[in-house]
């Protein structure tokens, strides 16, 4: 804190190197949510060429080593470069104001963090510019697909993956060091909103597993040009090893993605329900159990690689076991709306369709828990419904609804409501008809990651193409809400919402550039 | 603004109820119950598991269908003040966890079932290529002939690039089916020649990885005679959609004839190494091994897509030393997507392909290799 | 510049949180020599385990039952070797020791080097089949022309459970071939 008073009082510096050299998080935030969102329009894009070639049996428009150049891009991009920055800048803007913090721990790291995605990205996208194509070999990368038979790219590839997982341990670091060393006095551990708490464990398990992905590309580089044998069985290595090693990361993976969203969702239901969130501790204990149970699991993705059947059992009963505190989660969501007394602007509607639609995609992960059934899902237009289904209506619609909640105490103006509800009608409908269909898809025999597919396929994959144009169309809606609400819009009050409860809404609206220089009066620190 | 939304909903709705009436018939919604204990084990898995689904889901999203209706600060619903219920809690924590361990129980005695792969009547090697499968029939004796052949897509690319009308099994026909008897034990050995692919026939629920350098195993008993499609189900590069698997079940004396038949042609296509044949033939031979085969990489007008896949139009080598083309076909070029198609095809097929070549997309040698001359090859090194 | 540099106690944390990092880095790799280790034990993917000494054979009691072991070959991709068992399987007692052999020829006209990789069927049946001789995991080089004949001495473990009476080893062929030199040569041709 040795830092000159003088500092706290200025705003931000002017023209483009207030946001080349900012250390503020609330500027950090705003850049991550911006380059969420332009990677989730790119990573759109790719999947409009993918359901524009699958509107009709037969290869109409792309050849396909061009279409799994798009599946595995889409999968790169909407995992690391949209969903993970979009969480990260939520991140940045609410953990300090919501625990009382003047900033984040680590505000040079955080510039730094942010930064490196740009570079990241446009090194993984050049490639589709090159000769030899993008990547691919599907997000997941299998070797030897992904290592003797990759085209040159991969060291693109490679080396984007490091950086991203550079700035996603940067990111976890200064998130861990901001919520154990920079609650304001009187804020405990049991008071910390849910967002805090998510992203928290969040924060270890990206710690945890990005290191892991690291070392996994690391190896496939050695593999590809210095002639070791990790995932070649030709120098005793193992393809199988490959996949162990990926779903060690890939499984926590997926639970970076949906706790935070769980956190989100756990301070707009009872904003709107106008009622104290149904049992806070135990959905606390419920997001470590899951972050725990993560761990051991991994090895569900590889139920038909042909393992032992004591290790598929064990798979089995440990991931049937996450439906118990993800259970507990949804009761306790529905035990919050019980009895309250509820609005429905944008933000609650994108949330109670989270829970419903993202409940949905936990039956199915129910469903493809069971080993015997598995092998009749895996790969599969069923699998690609089931994590659609908790990835886009789940992760998705949860930032979404983020963004509608605390776009007021970012910009100052309320968003037009109007234009909001249609964004959210829009996507609602258009998310059904694309990923419902997929499910019938699926279980009718349609594999995934494939060009053209079987006659008997092709009504579902009409009616999900034209789901995907009516949802990829209407997420231009969003772009005009946020950029109308910048600009103007009704004067945004401090609390905002009636029902809002926290930190963040004893601020005025929009936030001063600088927050709790000095720490906030312990008594507006509440139970949740 | 509801009952806008509604509006929305009904149209699209309507929409899609119209649609459906003419196109009822191809809407296929649920996993197949297939034709072997397994899979009909596994259908019953399937469904048992979806109602359990389905009857939480009603009750989870009832009460909150309900809060939504009645709960509404409209209606001037008041908030009430409870947040936490222990008594509440354990019961929903432990209610899911009995319905779990119900799940479990049957889940478990079907994966126990699948897994007893021991005492089967018959054993099939099947390899996977890209992008191809390989079936070889073991064989006790090493003196018996042996019965081996690929398997490969067989919907013409006129189909795929839209010139044809496409026909009833696109894209999930081959040219040489597995033959299978029924109610016989069959285990398979599955592996891969080069990435991983995964070998799947929905109708006897068994989907197999195959693995360079590895064998994973799985078996069948089909109970009805029929004709089984199904496809490879691991992303396995280019023409990933485009190995699918046919498989015929027949009755045993229906397969035993098949099987001495194909014993009888391997014997024959040894035979013919020797005999002569024209330019018309070698041509047309040619080319339907090219539109099966060569076409996926080197393209319908011998284009190919450079870099990875060299064009034959114009080539040095398919215009340069009939006897080198010879070897790059039969010995394949290490370190590039052009396999060794010594192994994989007879001196006749290897003849008529190099004569197609030679004599197409613009390259003009004239010459006419006969299967003698890449047997010659073929034997050299003895 | 409006941040301030961090607190001594979010330094300790943050190196503490770095070497977490690092470790789990290192952690990574460890899944490679650990993932063996399961193997071995398990049989996962049915990697047999290592070499037996003949010692260890000659104390094996010789038991009744009688078990066939079938023979696989498979070339990898561009390995042009003809390869194959010379018997396609055999029967055997659990402990009693056999010696089957591979044959292998390399019909290119240049030297080539290929290396065999064992695989066993069922998987749980691998850490039962015990190689006394095995040619697995060699580089084997070829002049051209040259045929030889690789032979495996092996017995079953008598433990190998009852309702395991067939097992199927693999070998799946691969060319280790160095082709900087030799590929040059065949695409001028």
């Amino acid at each position: 804190m040795s830092a000159a008073h003088d500092d706290h009082h200025h705003g931000p510096a002017k023209g483009l190197s207030r946001w080349l050299y900012t250390t503020n998080h609330k500027d950090i935030g705003t850049l991550y949510l911006w380059f969420s969102f332009a990677m989730f329009l790119l990573g759109g894009t790719f999947a409009m060429v993918i359901r524009a070639e699958l509107f009709q049996p037969g290869l109409q428009l792309v050849d396909p080593n061009f279409f799994n150049q798009m599946t595995t891009m889409h999968g790169l991009v909407m995992v690391f470069g949209a969903v993970m920055p979009a969480f990260v800048g939520l991140a940045n803007w609410l953990i300090p104001m919501m625990i009382g913090a003047p900033d984040m721990a680590l505000p040079r790291m955080n510039n730094w963090s942010f930064w490196i995605l740009p570079f990241a990205f446009a090194m993984l996208s050049s490639t589709l510019l090159m000769d030899a194509g993008a990547p691919n070999f599907g997000w997941t990368f299998y070797a030897p697909l992904s290592t003797t038979y990759a085209p040159e790219t991969v060291t693109f590839f490679i080396f984007a993956v490091h950086l991203m997982g550079a700035s996603s341990i940067m990111g976890s670091i200064n998130i861990i060091a901001t919520v154990l060393n920079m609650r304001a006095p009187g804020m405990t551990m049991m008071k910390m909103p849910l967002f805090v708490w998510t992203w928290l464990i969040t924060a270890y398990l990206l710690l945890a597993v990005m290191p892991v992905l690291a070392g996994v590309v690391t190896m496939m580089l050695f593999d590809v040009h210095f002639g070791t044998s990790f995932f070649n069985a030709a120098g005793g290595g193992d393809p199988v090893l490959f996949q162990h090693v990926f779903w060690f990361f890939g499984h926590p993976e997926v639970y970076i993605m949906i706790l935070p969203a769980f956190g989100v969702i756990s301070a707009i239901i009872p904003t709107f329900a106008r009622k104290r969130l149904f049992g806070y501790d135990s959905m606390v204990y419920a997001s470590a159990s899951i972050a725990f149970l993560s761990f051991i699991v991994w090895a569900h993705h590889m139920f038909t690689v042909g393992m032992p059947i004591a290790g598929e059992l064990f798979f089995m009963y440990a991931t049937m076991l996450i439906a118990v505190p993800t259970g507990v989660k949804v009761f306790n969501w529905t035990a919050t709306m019980f009895r309250g007394s509820m609005t429905f602007e944008t933000p609650m509607l994108f949330a109670i369709a989270f829970v419903v639609l993202f409940t949905m995609g936990g039956f199915t992960g129910l469903m493809l828990a069971i080993t015997p059934a598995d092998f009749q899902y895996h790969d599969t237009y069923f699998v690609v419904a089931h994590f659609h289904y908790v990835l886009v209506p789940g992760s998705v619609f949860s930032i979404m609804a983020a963004a509608y909640y605390w776009m007021p105490k970012w910009t100052g103006h309320m968003y037009d409501e109007r234009l909001g509800k249609l964004h959210f009608w829009m996507s609602f409908i258009g998310i059904n008809v694309l990923f419902f269909p997929q499910h019938f898809l699926g279980l009718a025999g349609m594999p995934r990651r494939v060009p053209d597919y079987a006659l008997q396929f092709a009504d579902f994959n009409w009616i999900s193409s034209i789901g995907g144009f009516m949802f990829g169309a209407s997420q231009l809606i969003l772009l005009v809400v946020v950029i109308k609400c910048i600009k103007g819009g009704p004067k945004a009050t401090a609390q905002v919402w009636e029902g809002a409860q926290g930190l963040e809404w004893t601020l005025e609206s929009p936030a001063p550039y600088h927050t709790f220089t000095t720490p906030p009066d312990p008594k507006l620190i509440h139970a949740q | 603004m509801l009952p806008k939304a509604k509006l929305w909903l009904g149209l699209v709705v309507a929409a899609l109820m119209t649609l459906s009436t003419n196109l009822q018939a191809a809407w296929e919604l649920n996993m197949t119950r297939g034709v072997t204990q397994i899979s009909r084990d596994t259908y019953d898995l399937h469904m048992q598991i979806l109602w359990w689904c389905v009857a939480i889901g009603v009750v989870v999203f009832g009460v909150m269908l309900w809060s939504i209706i009645n709960h509404r600060k409209s209606k001037g619903a008041v908030a009430a003040a409870f947040h936490e219920s222990t008594k509440v809690e354990i019961l929903w924590t432990v209610i899911p966890f009995i319905i779990l361990i119900l799940m479990a129980i049957p889940a478990t005695r079907v994966l126990t079932e699948a897994y007893d792969s021991s005492e089967s009547d018959l054993d099939i090697q099947v390899t996977g290529y890209q992008w191809r499968w390989e079936y070889r029939y073991l064989r006790e004796d090493a003196n018996e002939e042996e019965v081996a052949f690929y398997s490969i897509l067989s919907t013409p690319r006129d189909q795929i690039n839209n010139d044809l009308p496409k026909e009833e099994h696109y894209l999930l026909e081959v040219d040489k089916p597995l033959v299978i008897p029924v109610n016989k034990k069959v285990r398979f050995l599955v592996t891969s020649n080069d990435v991983i692919h995964a070998w799947w026939m929905p109708a006897f629920a068994v989907k197999k990885d195959a693995i360079p350098g590895f064998i994973n195993e799985a078996w069948t008993i089909v109970e009805e005679p029929g004709i089984y499609r199904g496809q490879c189900a691991e992303l396995c590069g280019l023409d990933h959609g485009f190995m699918p698997i046919v498989v015929h079940a027949v009755p045993q004396e229906e397969y035993d004839a098949w099987y001495a038949g194909q014993q009888q042609a391997a014997a024959a296509t040894r035979a013919a190494a020797n005999n002569v044949v024209t330019l018309s033939a070698a041509l047309e031979q040619g080319e339907e091994i090219y539109n099966r085969i060569c076409i996926a990489c080197h393209q319908a007008n011998g284009t190919g897509l450079p870099p990875a896949f060299p064009a034959l139009a114009g080539s040095a080598v398919v215009n340069g030393d009939v006897e080198a083309n010879i070897r790059l076909v039969i010995n394949g070029v290490p370190g590039t997507a052009m396999a060794a198609y010594g192994r994989q095809l007879n001196p006749v097929e290897l003849s008529a392909i190099i004569t197609y070549i030679r004599n197409s997309f613009g390259n003009s040698t004239g010459d006419l290799v006969q299967p003698a001359d890449v047997n010659t090859i073929l034997q050299e090194a003895q | 510049m409006s941040n301030q540099s961090p607190t001594s106690t979010t330094k300790k944390l943050v190196r503490k949180l770095m070497l977490a990092a690092a470790g789990m880095f290192g952690f990574g790799f460890a899944l490679v020599p650990l993932y063996d280790v399961i193997c071995d034990i398990t049989g996962l993917n049915g990697k047999t385990s290592g070499q037996y000494t003949v010692a260890e054979a000659e104390t094996m009691a010789v038991s009744d039952r009688e078990i066939t072991v079938q023979f696989m070959a498979q070339n990898s991709e561009g390995m042009v070797w003809e390869f194959h068992p010379n018997d396609m399987q055999v029967k055997v007692h659990p402990g009693e020791v056999k010696v089957v052999s591979y044959r292998a020829k390399n019909p290119n006209d240049f030297a080539m080097i290929g290396q065999a990789i064992p695989s066993v069927a069922p998987n749980e049946a691998a850490q039962y089949l015990k190689k006394l001789e095995c040619f697995c995991f060699a580089e084997q080089k070829l002049e051209p022309g040259e045929e030889i004949d690789m032979a495996i001495r092996f017995f079953i473990d008598e433990n190998i459970p009852e309702k395991i009476t067939k097992l199927t080893l693999s070998y799946s062929l691969f060319d280790l071939t160095d082709y900087s030199e030799p590929a040059q040569e065949i695409t001028a041709r």
